[in-house]
This record gives C-alpha cells, structure tokens and sequence, in this order.
C-alpha cells in the first residue's frame, strides 16, 4: 500500500497496535487493527454502519471499561505510554471525547460545565483561574461572545449547536493531547455542522483530532488522514486526497461510490 | 359499535371511582360536623385532651398529630441511610445485574409483609432489645414504633429512589467518564443532583405510608393519649387512636374520631399532592 499519510513531519502521538476488541467473546467487532495518527492532524474513521468504527475509538479513551463483557486486546500508546496498563481517569483526561448526542450536563450551569473536568475529578481552582479556563474553552469554541451574558443559565437551555460546542469546551478544558469525536455533528443541522467543522479545521493547530463521521463529504472536507473500516477490520488508511481520488482497495472504492454504506 | 361499548365501560368505571371517592370524602366530613360544631376546627386541632369520661367529657386531635408527626419523622429518617444504599446498589453499582434483581426482590418482598406481622415481630423481639438498650421500662413507645415503621418503608423509598436512579441518561453518565471521574464522582456530581427531585419525591411518599401506618403502631406505641414528651415516651397517632376506640365510641366521641380519620386523609393527600409536584419539576430539567 502506497503509504503517504499526513505526517507533519512528526512522530505519532497515537499508536494502535493489533487491538481486537469484542462485545462477545470470539466475535470481534474490531479486528487487529493497526494504525499510527500523527500530532496535530484530524484522522476521519469512515465505514458503515457496525463496521467497529465508534467501538475503536472509545477503546482509545478505555469507555469499553465501563461495560464488563467488552474485551480490549492488543496495544495502544498515547504519547509513548501504554493506554491499556494507564489509569483510565487519567487515561480519559488525556483524551477527551466529544459524543454524537450533545449532553451538557443539565443539573450544571453554562459555567460549571465547562469547568466540570475539573470539579468532577475533585480539582479546586481559584476564581480567577476558573473565569481564564472559561473565557479561555469558550473562545476556543466560538461560543463565548454567545453565552458571556448568560452563564448562569444551565447547558440546557442553549441550541443543539452550541450545546455540542459546549460539550468540546468542557473537553478542550482539561487540555487534553487527543480529541476523540464519535459522529459529533450527526445530531446538527448543516449551519452548526459547518460551524464545528470550521472549528476543527482551527483546533487542529492544539490538538490531535480523530472524528468517526458517516458524513463522506464530512471527511474529505476537513481531515488529513482518513481510514475506511470495514467488519472491524482496518481496510484502508490514507491521505485523505489520495484515498478519496485513487482508493487502494475495491472496498475502499465501493464505499466512496455508494455501492454500499 | 364495540369502540363505543369500550369507551362507556371504561369511562363507567373511572366515574365510579370519583364517587366512591367523593362518597368517602362525604361520608367523613358528614360524621365529623358534630365535634367541629362543638369546638371548631382550629379548636378541635389545637387541643391536646382527650377525656372520654362523661362528667369530664373532651376531645382534641393535637396530641395525635404530633404523635403521628413525630413517629412517621422519626421513621424518615431512620429509613434514609437504609434505603438510600439499596438504591444505589440496584441503580446505579448492580444496574441490570442479577444480584441487584435479587436485592429488589427482597427488599419488595419487605413491603409484602403484612403489618400484623411486623406488629408482632416488633412485639416479641424488637421490645426486649429496647427495653435492654434502656429506652424505656417497658418497650412500648414513640423509639420502638419508629423503628418498625422504618423497616416498613423502606421497600417504597428504596424501589422508587432506585427507579429515578435508573432513569439518569446514560450519555450523561459517559460525558462525565470521559473527563475522567470515577464512578464514586459520577454519582455524586451527577447521578444524584439528576435524581434528587425524584428521591426527594420517594421519600415524600414513604411518609405518606408511613403517617397512616396503623396495625404495627397500634400495637407498639403505648396507647397514651398525651403529647409524647420525647422519643422514649408513648404516644398515639392518629391512626392508633382510631384502631384502640372506634369499637366502644359514639356519639360526640365516635365524631372525633372520624374528624380524626379526616384529617388523616387530607394530610396523605398533601403529601401525595407534594410528591407529584415535586416529581413534575424533575421531569421539567
């Protein structure tokens, strides 16, 4: 396979190394996948659906230990440290997650949930401190000239658009080396859609991105890398230009055509 | 043609049971206009004699009422470390495992014993142990009925607070995984400020059971009819002073009474009221 990924001329930040994850024992929903992600690069997992693409990122950020029938083999490295050896909270602070459905917390303020990393894991900040990490997050999302009137008011009670630029402030707070994001604007109309992908294409400078989208368009729009999975297994993993123009794999070429998905 | 058969059947049954209701309501407040007219209401609550002999003859609900309060509070609170956990446990820890189905079980199979039964429970064992603890000489009294109640509603707080538990979102509970909380710091910052409306809204219920609670309490309570000074006094509620003397009552007295079994259903009725409001605010959020 003609490898020319996105590199950055870095080291990766990620590494996988044959991990197999199954739900039941002996069926695996990912399949030996492997794959370097490089710093500062967006990565977009495609594949249809119940291919294993959500399911591999949130082994990245050790979700699947919160649900004890799902097994995680193989190797994972986050910054040259073994993901599957860490602890998980530590583990989860270095990888943020961003969900499909955005879920402020609605028993917290606009405020507070940004800051909910934070209280959460039992840190005390100084006000002034909390109001810097708040402009801050905000800023990084576009929604502080939004909200900076109406902090007080709970996560609730903002657009869907906003609650998920919400929800990546909150992430963005914990300053974390990876933003895993599972179909984030797949519950958005295309106005926030495009807003969030402005976002990422801004965030990238600070943060690794990989984003699970089922949005094709979505991938060749703003990632670098793109992989195509396929029943659990990694197919394809490429430059986004190159996969999207000269598909290495008739599957790969199949998926992008629409012959299935 | 059926449809409409249905729909009267149907709509029969649900008119009978408003006026099963209000006949109920009537009947009670009917019987009690004698000793209302006699002392007024207020008058009525507000004293706390009650002096069935005929020389001496008065009557007032006031002792009865801070009987009533005083256990069903007591009990409340006995109940919260108790039914708080299993809550917990089921709903959140053990959520759709067996051992947690288990646990509900039996804790509802708490709620299946029929108060008799805890009367005499609390009666032949609970009594000496509170007698040897020193409470009092005798066992009987405000600490030994609190006690029983407890144990009776804690099956309602428990399967009620583990059910608004249950019903916190699970993508809430993932979004505070994510940013590295444990799972002691999810219930605790998010899991229980979800529920708390609910919780609140059990535990408003389990009084409610707990305020018209009557065969046990008869049974314990000492059957005094003063103003309990203390948790080691005796007392009566006002469901216990119904049980001991509506066979022998009438007249102005079988009227008190009655204005008593009154007042004991306007207050669940409050209570439940709150219950539902509180709940309706939970599903608001």
């Amino acid at each position: 396979m003609e490898n020319i990924k996105e590199t950055n001329g870095a080291q990766p930040i990620l590494q996988l190394k044959n991990v197999s994850i199954s739900y039941t024992p002996g069926k695996k929903a990912v399949d030996n996948v492997s794959a370097d992600i490089y710093p500062n690069t967006i990565t977009a997992i495609m594949g249809p659906s119940g291919c294993g693409k959500s399911t591999l990122l949130r082994g990245i950020n050790r979700m699947h230990d919160l649900y004890p029938n799902v097994k995680t083999t193989g190797e994972i490295y986050l910054k040259g440290r073994n993901v599957l050896t860490m602890n998980a909270m530590e583990v989860r602070r270095m990888a943020g997650m961003v969900f499909q459905q955005p879920n402020p917390f609605p028993t917290m303020s606009i405020y507070d949930n940004v800051l909910a990393g934070y209280s959460l894991n039992g840190i005390r900040l100084g006000k002034k401190e909390k109001d810097e990490i708040v402009r801050e997050s905000l800023q990084s999302v576009a929604l502080w000239d939004e909200v900076k009137d109406v902090m007080n008011k709970r996560g609730s009670f903002l657009s869907g658009g906003q609650q998920q630029r919400l929800c990546i402030a909150r992430t963005l707070a914990l300053k974390p080396e990876v933003l895993l994001m599972d179909e984030p604007t797949s519950a958005l109309d295309p106005i926030s859609t495009n807003k969030i992908e402005e976002l990422l294409l801004g965030l990238k400078r600070q943060f690794t991105i990989i984003i699970v989208t089922h949005n094709m368009s979505q991938a060749a729009r703003i990632s670098d890398n793109s992989m195509f999975m396929f029943l659990g297994e990694l197919i394809e993993y490429n430059n986004t230009t190159q996969m999207f123009t000269k598909p290495q794999h008739k599957k790969t070429e199949e998926y992008l055509t629409g012959v299935f998905g | 043609m059926k449809d409409k058969l249905f729909k009267i059947l149907l709509f029969a049954s649900a008119v009978i049971i408003l006026l099963l209701t209000a006949g109920i309501v009537y009947a009670l407040v009917g019987k009690s206009l004698d000793v209302f007219q006699e002392y007024g209401v207020w008058g009525f609550l507000s004293n706390a004699e009650w002096d069935p002999r005929s020389a001496t003859e008065e009557y007032g609900a006031f002792s009865f009422v801070i009987g009533t309060l005083y256990t069903s509070f007591f009990a409340l609170l006995l109940c919260v470390p108790f039914s708080l956990p299993v809550a917990l446990f089921n709903g959140e820890y053990f959520k759709g495992k067996k051992i947690s189905s288990f646990v509900s079980s039996v804790v509802d199979l708490l709620a299946g014993i029929p108060s008799i039964v805890y009367g005499l429970w609390g009666f032949y064992t609970l009594r000496p142990l509170v007698i040897e603890l020193g409470v009092n000489a005798q066992g009987f009294g405000i600490f030994l009925s609190s006690i029983v109640l407890a144990v009776m509603i804690i099956p309602y707080a428990s399967s009620l607070s583990t059910e608004f538990l249950s019903m916190v979102p699970n993508n809430l509970k993932e979004g505070a995984y994510s940013l590295g909380a444990t799972q002691i710091e999810v219930i605790q910052h998010i899991s229980l400020p979800m529920a708390s409306s609910g919780i609140v809204a059990s535990y408003i219920l389990a009084l409610g059971r707990a305020l018209g609670e009557t065969m046990a309490v008869t049974m314990l309570i000492g059957n005094t009819n003063n103003i309990p000074s203390g948790l080691r006094d005796t007392g009566n509620t006002m469901a216990s002073i119904i049980a001991n003397q509506f066979g022998e009552a009438d007249g102005l007295k079988l009227s008190a009474l009655i204005a008593i079994g009154l007042l004991l259903f306007v207050i669940t009725a409050i209570i439940n009221f709150i219950a539902k409001l509180v709940m309706k605010k939970l599903a608001a959020v």
